[in-house]
């Protein structure tokens, strides 16, 4: 493994291109950037007392990843696909020594790109996943009086809650981020939902220390957020480091890359000529443009994502 | 959530370190917080494109003018209630520092969310309105800063513009809340007179505040230092979990301080075993070489098999925690229902958890007042001190020395309900942990059961004074021992001349009294023993004690006869005693005999022989299995 990151795909001609690319910006094997940071596994067989950033970012995730793991009866990861949620299951993985010891939930709105379903395919067998994909109920079924956009989404949160009530899961773990949205700034690490799924956002039990609340009410359950303290530059930094693999649609192409990636029809992609995680960096240091402006939802009326909090939506 | 931020350096793509600060925004409601967070992130060029402009056309749109503060009131509901309604974590940077804000509400209701923000924070920022002064809020705020031991303390004097850039009164507030946190022990950074409406102050000294020498907020705040190294403090691992995933078994858990390297010794607390680090296993590669630090979760394989549990603490053997059963606490409370003395709690302290009565509430503070209010109880928002008494050991560490092992969470009905740090630790058990390598008895218990036809048991008979204890102990020993068997009677009173003559009858002495006669008790019926244990024993947390303490060997015996015909037997004469006032602590004329709920024999002495009573006993060892039925017997029916 002598690249910075792998990126997937299955064509062929993608990933050659991909590859391509990457030798030409990383400076290939033994290049400048090979120079500056070593690869994960050499990485970790040498660590220096200190830590850095990410090591403390990665070590807060683990903590968490295990107090879920032990304090619930039956747990389940969100995985969308994304650059987070994979990063979560790499963590997943660090916490409990290359396994996921839980299965890895996708409540499939049938609506993704393409790549994203050929990646979960690939790596829910290279990873070892138990991985249980769950239809999303059909449109009409849900509220009408929203917006196009978010009516769409809450779609998800009605398949998680079928998907839920289907396993009686206590515990769902999820890849969101404080840094994403403000609504997601106010979450908890361990956050109960109540029947219905929903969020109160007025009556939060405290918390602090690291002492997370573990007792759901009969029939609720935890969302559990391992990588809330993350934000968009450190999951791609530790993506790099960590060589977690990535669905190609992030990168450039034609001018345009996806900063975010949601069903097809609601996600768009973003101005950019940013090919590579380097450049990807690079890119976040100067943009302030918010992460989720291509998530035609967060548009539609300034409280359509708050409502969509308050049913349970990640 | 609580990162540690041992010298933090978030990496860039330049390679750049930067020491990452936490702090917290606290004061009156209304003294402009959120106005001062907006103009900071405006003035360090953190806003998104775009942000400002929006939120001034929303404004348009609902006919107010634009507040800096309506950056914050993201959510459609703060907006509505006028009000900030809880902790949000937004980053921004100085110079130097990347700034990890904790905006904390001031609305009194929201105070626990504020509680929540500031125990993570570095650092804090206290604003004062120049025209309003210092308010009550101010200095409950100022209070809680010193009680969750925020050091870093700048004061920002808000609103100047307001007093016409008055030297005067900022020199007037700026005493009165210098000597305020002086007497907290909080010596202030910085006072700062500040418009954050205009702008001075908050990254410019402008001429309007030209009779000011002193730093900026973004100064002030570019100086903060981050949180002191864990590293050099004594290694503290508190086992998270113990994972079998393949023939490794790993240990698994986040150093809290200090190191570790394959090879160390280490001490297990509470039970003080002693191990060797075999390895510091890893993953994608394993196992690791290098020495592991404060805030590194890792996982760990030990040079023999012991038995390790979630919550216990691994130390190096010269330098482990405190095991205890009683410690000092103070606290915030954030439940409805006011903690008072004899409160059952759920104590937490890292993945240790334990059951807890409070002992003692010694002090009672409300932050608002800073006067102590009654001793009784602790409300919510309120803080104290209190001594807790613990169902099973805790290793801790006094707050002073380990600042992470120091503090613990309260749980009522599985909700967090408070939070405090360790003041003192009661260490009467085993203050300097030692090297314990318990001897196995020359007999197996088989062989003993043969023997003495039954197994080990511990029979506990509680019940009220001259309630017939003692007398149907007495009976049944002599049933026993007639029978070949090996009972051993542990009376309460007797013990109390020898064993426990340095316990009094305070409800912790109690306690104490209760655990040493379950622990030798269960030595006992460990040893193939039945020991009967005749204790008034009231409180029905000690016998919980016991009943853990002996596990499947305990037999509870309620005594239940009436207290009239108690009081009326008295045959040493306490009641009498106790009616005249002569006996304090005297269970049995009060109403503080807690009844079993769920003893394995109910027996009422005014209703049957002694006899009677004792073949009860037996049956009932027979029954759960301690007597073995008469093998011959047997042998004679077939």
């Amino acid at each position: 493994m002598h690249r910075n990151y792998r990126i997937f795909a299955s064509k062929r001609k993608v990933a050659e291109m991909h590859l391509l690319k990457d030798s030409s910006t990383a400076g290939g094997p033994g290049g400048p950037a090979l120079a500056k940071r070593a690869p994960a596994q050499e990485f970790s067989a040498d660590l220096a007392p200190s830590m850095d950033h990410l090591d403390q970012l990665e070590a807060q995730s683990i903590y968490i990843f295990r107090e879920a793991f032990g304090r619930l009866k039956k747990i389940a990861l969100l995985w969308s696909l994304g650059k987070d949620s994979n990063v979560m299951i790499w963590l997943a993985r660090k916490a409990f020594f290359g396994r996921l010891p839980f299965p890895a939930l996708h409540v499939d709105t049938g609506k993704k790109f393409p790549e994203m379903y050929r990646f979960r395919d690939h790596y829910g067998k290279e990873w070892d996943l138990d991985l249980r994909v769950e239809p999303c109920p059909p449109i009409d079924a849900v509220d009408p009086t929203l917006p196009p956009a978010a009516r769409s989404a809450a779609r998800k949160t009605e398949g998680l809650k079928m998907a839920l009530g289907k396993y009686g899961f206590d515990g769902l773990i999820a890849g969101i981020r404080r840094d994403e949205e403000a609504t997601r700034a106010k979450e908890r690490v361990f956050s109960p939902r109540g029947l219905e799924g929903n969020w109160d956002v007025r009556d939060q039990p405290p918390e602090f220390w690291d002492h997370f609340n573990a007792s759901p009410p009969q029939g609720a359950h935890l969302r559990i957020h391992p990588i809330l303290h993350w934000t968009e530059s450190d999951i791609w930094a530790y993506t790099k480091r960590e060589n977690i693999p990535i669905i190609p649609l992030y990168l450039s192409q034609n001018g345009k890359r996806y900063r975010s990636l949601g069903d097809q029809d609601i996600t768009n992609p973003v101005a950019s000529n940013a090919s590579n995680i380097d450049e990807i960096l690079i890119e976040l240091e100067q943009t302030k443009v918010p992460e989720r402006s291509g998530r035609a939802l967060d548009h539609e009326t300034e409280d359509a994502f708050e409502r969509l909090r308050v049913a349970g939506y990640l | 959530m609580n990162m540690i931020v041992t010298p933090a350096s978030p990496a860039t793509p330049n390679g750049t370190t930067r020491p990452q600060v936490r702090i917290v925004i606290v004061g009156h409601v209304d003294h402009g917080k959120s106005t001062l967070v907006g103009r900071l992130l405006h003035e360090t060029g953190s806003l998104p494109d775009g942000k400002l402009e929006m939120l001034k056309a929303v404004s348009a749109r609902r006919g107010m003018p634009f507040e800096w503060s309506f950056l914050l009131d993201a959510l459609q509901t703060e907006r509505d209630q006028g009000i900030t309604i809880d902790t949000t974590q937004i980053r921004f940077r100085t110079n130097s520092r990347d700034i990890v804000l904790i905006d904390a509400p001031g609305h009194a209701e929201f105070l626990r969310n504020m509680i929540t923000g500031a125990s993570q924070a570095d650092g804090a920022v206290l604003i004062i309105d120049a025209l309003e002064g210092v308010r009550d809020q101010t200095r409950r705020h100022g209070y809680l800063l010193h009680l969750l031991g925020v050091k870093q303390v700048a004061v920002v004097v808000n609103k100047m513009d307001r007093v016409d850039f008055s030297a005067e009164r900022f020199k007037e507030i700026s005493d009165e809340i210098s000597a305020h946190l002086q007497g907290l022990g909080v010596k202030p950074t910085a006072v700062i007179p500040i418009s954050a409406r205009d702008g001075d102050g908050v990254a410019e000294r402008t001429d309007r505040i030209g009779w000011y020498k002193g730093p900026t907020v973004v100064e002030a705040l570019d100086r903060l230092e981050p949180a002191r190294p864990l590293e050099a403090l004594a290694l503290r691992l508190p086992v998270q979990a113990i994972y079998k995933f393949d023939d490794r078994r790993i240990v698994a858990g986040r150093i809290e301080s200090g190191s570790l390297v394959a090879g160390d010794e280490i001490v297990i607390m509470p039970a003080g075993k002693i191990a060797r680090i075999k390895t510091v296993e890893s993953w994608p590669v394993t196992p690791v070489a290098g020495r592991q630090g404060a805030g590194r979760s890792v996982g760990i394989t030990l040079d023999r098999e012991l038995f390790v549990e979630r919550g216990d603490i691994i130390a190096h053997a010269n330098s482990a925690p405190r095991e205890t059963r009683r410690l000092r606490a103070r606290i915030f409370w954030l439940h409805d229902k006011p903690l008072a003395k004899g409160d059952q709690l759920l104590v937490r302290c890292g993945p240790k958890e334990s059951r807890a009565t409070v002992v003692a509430i010694e002090k009672a503070v409300d932050p608002g007042e800073l006067s102590s209010v009654e001793n009784k109880a602790i409300g919510r928002n309120h803080v104290g001190e209190i001594d807790i008494s613990l169902s099973n050991p805790i290793a801790t560490d006094p707050y002073t020395e380990n600042p992470r092992t120091g503090r613990l969470v309260i749980e009522v009905s599985g909700r967090i309900a408070g939070g405090g740090l360790v003041l003192s630790v009661d260490a009467g058990q085993r203050a300097v942990p030692v090297d314990i390598v318990p001897v196995e008895s020359a007999l197996r218990p088989d062989e003993r059961s043969a023997r003495y036809q039954h197994n080990g048991a511990v029979v506990w008979l509680t019940g009220l004074p001259a309630s017939g204890k003692s007398t149907l102990a007495k009976a049944l020993e002599r049933r026993l021992f007639s029978n070949g068997g090996s009972p051993i009677l542990l009376d309460g009173d007797t013990l109390r001349a020898g064993l426990n003559s340095d316990l009094g009858f305070s409800t912790a002495d109690r306690s104490e009294n209760i655990r040493r006669l379950a622990e030798m008790a269960t030595h006992l019926a460990r040893n193939g023993h039945i020991a009967i244990v005749a204790a008034v024993s009231p409180a029905r947390e000690d016998r919980a004690t016991a009943r853990r303490i002996a596990d499947t060997s305990f037999r509870e015996i309620h005594v239940a006869t009436p207290a009239g015909i108690c009081e009326e037997r008295d045959p040493k004469g306490h009641y009498k005693k106790a009616r005249a006032g002569a006996l304090a602590s005297f269970t049995g004329i009060g109403n503080d005999y807690e009844r079993p709920e769920a003893a394995e024999l109910v027996i009422d002495t005014s209703t049957r022989t002694v006899a009677e009573a004792a073949d009860e006993i037996e049956q009932m060892l027979k029954t759960t299995g301690v007597l073995f039925d008469e093998v011959v017997d047997l042998a004679a029916n077939i």
